[in-house]
């Protein structure tokens, strides 16, 4: 058994790294194939909380373990938020896990993803030195943007211990839509249409049932009445009621809404493909080829979260991605952590060495 | 000649190789006028192939480069190293790929940032940074410094707008990054790149995401007594939970400047003016405007005015965007900063500003994205006054650690470049700028890109004089 390390702050997590030859930080576990691993772990569980948030900056810096559920809360008190829709927040995500993970929920749709959002980062190198880069104003180009390359990065090149984030005034209020589009013609024209109208969509995703498409709006209610009005008349559907369009979003933020068998049945993965509008056909095409497939497809055309069988349907969705030049990560269950197509740079393994020389984390094939 | 020059040669057609004196002079200097480097050459690419072959064989030559675009840098990112080839990007000009239904635009590095928006506009689409050298600055140069603009509180900078890069770093490596999808799995290496000041190799082609244009604007100018209660209107607004696209602010000075220059309409006697604009679908900006007039009611303005139309806003904005080369106009010679403080401090901020120019006897001038607490301090003096100079140089120092030391940065915009790299220590530790260099060393273990730039080092380059670009002499182009 690995043992696992709870430090509580980061000087305490600096040391551990120092002490341990390799490890690999982990938050709450909830995209464990992230961190599956055969190392010593190093929890961020211990560093909890908010440090600094000032509402009239836009601005907050939190702990790399604090559950994203309690930064939004906290960030709901004053009419902000993150507009990223943080996923698994419900699940217990931490900020960090989040960051390292690089994963947007449906929101990130009209103002950009989390690495549209992180402003800085304090995170411990391969030798166990602590050090910040980025800053904390909602502005900043001094330095090579660090934190944003540690958006995505695995744990694989430092631990994070602190976070600055830029947020947003919440809306006054959302309505979401359900748009008929059972399917893939009909789904593209609305996503790829929508994508480029004047109603400035939050939220726009094709739902893991493939039968509608889900539109969600932000804004005054009235104004955000009379936009819904004038998307209804463009297509079929109706305007959900609040705890519906709640349960529904929510729902696709904590994958609810994407298993790919009868509840209960193991050995299915999770998995987060980057691709674009243009993709969506023939991905569909191959994605119907697997009877066990399911995917939500998010952010407009431009991520599919799918759930598939372990084993051959993976081996098939690998091949395809391949083909078609995607690339993908498994978040969880038993799959390879990469699918489809990964090219590979000098550069890769030269960074790795810039920020851990010694090789204490695993690395992106690990 | 030179070995390099012979196998330079090797590579282009002779008019594609600059080398005399006269031909270098306009590539000696950029938008950081006081310094000035003569180049070995100036290396003008065609394609993207002649960029990778010029880059590897400076690699293998241990010849140091900077890519140039446009030379409008302000912090001396595209000064030349003495002994070493520019290569200037601006024949690769193409917009390869224009596609409205995934919103983005793939482009050469070369492409002016404005030519985007001009080809996106067919298609309701737009291209969101818009630095006010917008008209004449290039993508590749706006990558490298991660450039903003009026816009950034809501839209970002440079960075957030890049959905991928394909480059040729300085070891020769040839790299492509994301694509067409907004989103990314595995490290986020073009948020690395972007920001890097020419440090890491040179970007040959980058995929942008377009934005549909906003439907509707509503644009609102607000005079006030004192710098202060402009800044307090910002609060306000910003404590209502509005997002405005646009927040700015100008000094007296500046509008002084301006008024002459463009005879905008300002309020008389106004310390400050300050312009909100919110933007969006009609329906949304009709119920927001009414809470932003009522907000800007409340802020005591000795005047205040929305735009009636567009032209009246385009009138309000050729005020802001020319405020800095009129003010330029003012003082034979000056300097720009662009530090960021926490928002809520800016009036702080000025006040010490304002102060230490009282202090040193050097005039400043304020225009600058107070949304962001993006400060952007114009400083006045006349290089052939003894002394002048060197007190303006303090000042503009002061300026910076005061910003720092408020916890903001250095830069917001401009970049490090030349001008600010001693001042790295003030923001960062030695562990920290350890680690820069650290990966800095990864993608250029030869320290050939850009030598120079960004990393606090023993000597200064010569310094000559500040002043007007010579494009915004022209009349080309104006800064924010
Ligand atoms: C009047 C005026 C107003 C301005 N207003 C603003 C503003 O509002 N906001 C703002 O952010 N900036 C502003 N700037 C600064 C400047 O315009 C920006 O930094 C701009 O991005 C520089 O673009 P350029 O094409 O001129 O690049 P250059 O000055 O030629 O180069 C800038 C840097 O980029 C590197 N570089 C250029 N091309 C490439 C490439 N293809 N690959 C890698 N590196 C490359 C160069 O080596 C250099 O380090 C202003 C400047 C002026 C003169």
């Amino acid at each position: 058994m690995n043992p696992t390390l709870t430090p509580a702050n980061a000087v305490e997590l600096a040391e551990a790294v120092r002490a341990t030859p390799r490890v690999l930080a982990v938050g709450a576990g909830t995209k464990p194939r992230l961190s599956a691993v055969s190392c010593p772990k190093l929890s961020t569980l211990k560093l909890n909380g908010m440090i600094e948030y000032e509402p009239s900056e836009f601005t907050f810096t939190a702990l790399a373990g604090t559950p994203v559920r309690d930064i939004a809360a906290t960030l709901a008190e004053c009419g902000q938020y993150l507009p990223f829709d943080p996923m698994l927040a419900d699940a217990g995500a931490t900020l960090g896990g989040t960051v390292s993970s690089g994963l947007s929920g449906p929101g990130r749709f009209r103002f950009g993803g989390l690495r549209d959002f992180i402003l800085g980062v304090q995170f411990v190198d391969g030798a166990g030195r602590i050090m910040r880069l980025g800053g904390k104003v909602v502005k900043n180009a001094a330095g090579f943007d660090v934190p944003k390359f540690f958006v995505g990065s695995l744990g694989r090149f430092g631990v994070l211990t602190e976070i600055t984030f830029k947020v947003f005034p919440a809306p006054a209020s959302r309505l979401t839509l359900l748009l008929a589009a059972s399917e893939i013609g009909s789904a593209l024209k609305i996503l790829t249409t929508a994508s480029s109208a004047r109603w400035e969509i939050e939220a726009l995703d094709w739902l893991p049932d493939a039968s509608s498409v889900a539109v969600r709006l932000g804004g005054p209610a009235p104004a955000l009445a009379t936009l819904a009005q004038e998307i209804l008349r463009r297509w079929p559907g109706r305007i959900l009621p609040v705890a519906e369009a709640d349960a529904l979003w929510a729902g696709l933020r904590e994958f609810e809404r994407t298993p790919a068998r009868p509840q209960g049945q193991e050995k299915t993965s999770l998995i987060k493909v980057a691709l674009a509008p243009e993709n969506l056909p023939a991905f569909h095409e191959s994605l119907a080829a697997l009877p066990d497939a399911r995917a939500h497809v998010s952010a407009g055309g431009n991520v599919a979260f799918v759930t598939v069988a372990d084993g051959t349907e993976v081996t098939v969705l690998d091949q395809q991605l391949s083909a078609q030049k995607l690339a993908a990560l498994t978040l969880r269950g038993a799959s390879p952590l990469w699918l489809g197509a990964r090219p590979n740079f000098k550069i890769t393994a030269a960074v790795k060495v810039a920020l851990d020389a010694g090789n204490r984390f695993p690395g992106l094939d690990d | 000649m030179s070995t390099a020059l012979h196998r330079l040669k090797a590579l282009l057609r002779p008019e594609q190789l600059l080398v005399r004196p006269e031909q270098l002079a306009a590539y000696e200097s950029d938008g950081l006028t006081a310094f000035r480097q003569r180049p070995l050459a100036v290396a003008v690419p065609e394609t993207g192939d002649e960029v990778i072959a010029l880059v590897r064989l400076c690699h293998e030559l241990k010849l140091p480069f900077v890519a140039r675009g446009s030379g409008t840098s302000l912090s001396g990112g595209s000064l030349p190293v003495a002994g070493g080839v520019v290569i200037t990007l601006n024949r690769l000009n193409r917009i390869l790929r224009l596609d409205p239904a995934q919103r983005i635009a793939v482009v050469q590095p070369g492409v002016i940032n404005t030519a985007v928006t001009v080809a996106a506009a067919p298609h309701g689409l737009h291209y969101a940074p818009d630095p006010s050298s917008q008209s004449i600055c290039t993508i590749g140069g706006n990558v490298a410094f991660n450039s903003g603009g009026a816009h950034c509180l809501k839209y970002g900078m440079t960075s957030n707008h890049v959905l991928g890069i394909k480059a040729v770093l300085a070891t020769g490596e040839v790299v492509e990054w994301g694509g067409v999808s907004r989103e990314n799995v595995g490290p986020d290496w073009c948020g690395l790149f972007t920001g890097n000041e020419g440090l890491f190799g040179i970007a040959l082609e980058i995929t942008l995401q377009l934005l549909p244009k906003a439907e509707c604007f509503h644009t609102v100018l607000a005079g006030y007594c004192t710098l202060e209660q402009a800044g307090d209107a910002v609060s306000a607004v910003i404590a209502s939970g509005l997002l405005p696209g646009a927040i700015e602010i100008m000094d007296a000075l500046a509008l002084e400047a301006a008024v002459a220059a463009v005879h905008a309409e300002y309020p008389t006697g106004a310390a400050a003016v300050l312009i909100v604009e919110l933007e969006g679908p009609r329906e949304v900006v009709a119920v927001d405007r009414v809470r932003l007039d009522e907000i800007i009611a409340a802020s005591q303005p000795l005047e205040s005015r929305p735009a009636r139309d567009a032209e009246e806003r385009l009138a309000i904005w050729k005020g802001r965007k020319s405020a800095f080369s009129a003010v330029g106009r003012l003082s034979p010679d000056f300097i720009v900063q662009d530090g960021v403080v926490p928002r809520r401090r800016l009036g702080e901020a000025l006040r010490r500003i304002g102060e230490m120019s009282q202090e040193v006897g050097i005039r400043v001038a304020n225009v600058f994205h107070a949304g962001d607490g993006n400060l952007h301090p114009l400083i006045l003096f006349n290089g052939r006054v003894a002394g002048d100079l060197e007190r303006a140089e303090q000042l503009a120092g002061r300026i910076l650690r005061m910003c720092v030391e408020m916890g903001g940065s250095l830069t917001g915009e401009h970049g490090i470049g030349v001008e600010k790299n001693n001042f790295l220590p003030d923001m960062f530790s030695a562990a920290e700028i350890d680690c820069l260099n650290r990966l800095r060393d990864a993608f250029d273990p030869l320290g050939i890109a850009n030598p120079g730039k960004m990393f606090p080092r023993a000597e200064a380059p010569v310094l000559t004089q500040h002043g007007l670009h010579p494009l915004e002499k022209a009349g080309l182009i104006s800064r924010e």
